[in-house]
């Protein structure tokens, strides 16, 4: 446990959170690369996924790609595109890496919210005389959303983990007091970094938890909340059970 | 007017859902396709709004020949009722019967007003205009589809099996109020469905099909009863048996009706003024 008081001590420092190097710049640079390497794989998978999704064509790809995606050992891959494309390129190279990363799971998602949706609903919408646009973007991205958000959210979780990789080719983030604290044995450092990581995950993933709520349509849950047939079983039970006591 | 000019249509799998088939299907009138599954009834129901395109063939409405108008310009132009409704389950009743009096850039105060008008129309409470389809029951929802497709006013309505998927008290019911709307409004509908009595009911001109989207009848209800045409059309619509197959009994000199399942079916009287 004393490693652990120690690391609070650590966090608690108030030189810690001043002056270049300290957490809150590192913590600006996680969230700089997680944002970014976020922001090019959604420009991507996005498209590609809705596009999949929406014609139905490449599904094997999309599969593919993200199960073969999945496996890539990224800290591998960091250091050879490094090397290949050149230190001074490292920012983007690293950006590129985590972006290969975070893609798979938004793909999946983006296409995977549009495959779910019934057949017979677009159907509908299409014999009503909506364009292939206005089939995309008023029914088939609102009913798909859930499900691209929930792929958002795995792929944030693995990045904002994976960003701590970055201090290896010195590119700062919270990785660098983990590397530094390894290097130095100052394990308060160490574990201090490690706990903000998990907590910034816990609060990404809080963040998206919310938001997948939020984008189940209204009708869709309405629908949700009528099919469950124990609810009222259940009601009843708990009626009875008041009842007699 | 619909006219089918020998239309025909092979699916990509080589298929062939219909073979040279002609037909016309009078204005204002109820036409009824009728068969069974792989009839290819539906097939040529969405023929009439380019769902599906014909290989070979022509397809006119009042004239104008389908493949010359362009396909979401033509379905905003026809009502489509389908099974199971299709409605959008994330937008309200309301907002589902406007949605292509939206989409032709009805403003939508003015389009809303016109869908309060046709839950009325179709029997709806408009208390329902806020609630979302799966809040709805199966007949419910089947109304909303038929204000929905009645929205823009359309000359044409499509029906494939709106009421397949309802019980049959409900289906009884919306057959009912179809002929009530078809008597106020006077549209040209064609109706597909594998129910020879919802066939009888509503139809006009009843085409009964077989395999391949061969006419086996196609007439009055009353000249496919009196005359069926095939051993087929006979066996598809009951002739020789069941409801259909009435018998004379006299009892005690008076003369009455037993159906073919030995039931009581009614009393023979003289016929009144038609």
């Amino acid at each position: 446990m004393n490693l652990f008081v120690d690391a609070w001590l650590w966090l608690a420092d108030p030189l810690n959170w001043q002056g270049p190097g300290s957490i809150p710049v590192r913590i600006g640079e996680h969230l700089f690369y997680t944002g970014l390497a976020m922001l090019g794989a959604a420009l991507v998978a996005i498209p590609l996924g809705w596009l999949i999704g929406h014609t139905g064509r490449g599904r094997e790809l999309a599969v593919g790609i993200s199960g073969a995606a999945r496996a890539l050992p990224t800290f591998g891959l960091l250091f050879l595109f490094v090397m290949l494309i050149g230190v001074t390129l490292r920012g983007p190279s690293t950006v590129f890496v985590l972006m290969l990363l975070a893609i798979p799971p938004i793909l999946a998602g983006a296409y995977a919210g549009l495959e779910v949706i019934d057949r017979r609903t677009i159907d509908a919408a299409r014999s009503m005389g909506m364009t292939e646009w206005q089939i995309l973007w008023k029914v088939e991205v609102p009913l798909g959303l859930p499900l691209l958000i929930g792929g958002l959210r795995s792929a944030t979780l693995q990045v904002v983990a994976t960003v701590t990789l970055a201090a290896y080719v010195n590119l700062g983030g919270l990785g660098y007091d983990i590397v530094q604290g390894i290097q130095l044995r100052s394990y308060d450092q160490m574990l201090g970094a490690a706990i903000l990581v998990i907590l910034l995950a816990l609060l990404f993933d809080a963040l998206f938890a919310v938001l997948e709520r939020y984008a189940v349509p209204r009708g869709v849950r309405a629908g949700r909340d009528t099919d469950v047939r124990t609810t009222p079983t259940g009601r009843r039970a708990t009626a009875e059970l008041t009842a007699t006591t | 007017m619909i006219e089918f000019r020998s239309i025909s249509k092979r699916f990509d799998d080589g298929t062939l859902a219909v073979d040279d088939f002609s037909l016309v299907m009078p204005s204002r009138q109820t036409t009824v396709l009728v068969g069974s599954s792989g009839s290819g009834k539906t097939t040529l129901l969405r023929m009439i709004n380019r769902m599906v395109d014909a290989t070979s063939g022509e397809l006119e409405i009042d004239g104008e020949n389908v493949s010359t108008i362009e396909p979401v310009q033509l379905r905003r132009r026809i009502g489509y009722v389908m099974q199971n409704s299709g409605l959008l389950p994330h937008r309200r009743v309301i907002d589902n019967i406007a949605t292509v009096p939206r989409l032709n850039g009805v403003p939508k105060k003015q389009a809303h007003e016109r869908a309060l008008e046709l839950m009325d129309t179709v029997g709806l409470d408009r208390d329902m205009a806020e609630r979302y389809p799966s809040q709805l029951s199966g007949g419910q929802q089947q109304r909303v589809g038929v204000a929905r497709g009645l929205a823009v006013d359309p000359n044409i309505l499509l029906m494939d099996e709106p009421f397949g998927a309802v019980d049959p008290i409900v289906r009884a019911d919306l057959q009912q109020e179809l002929l009530r709307l078809q008597r106020e409004l006077d549209k040209t509908v064609v109706f597909v469905t594998h129910d020879i009595d919802e066939a009888f009911l509503l139809g006009d001109q009843v085409v009964i099909l077989e395999k391949g989207g061969r006419i086996a009848q196609k007439g009055t209800p009353a000249e496919i009863l009196a005359h069926p045409a095939s051993d087929f059309v006979a066996s598809f619509i009951g002739a020789d048996r069941g409801k259909r197959a009435l018998s004379i009994q006299t009892i005690d000199g008076a003369q009455v009706l037993v159906d073919g399942d030995g039931n009581l079916a009614g009393r023979l009287v003289e016929a009144g003024p038609a």
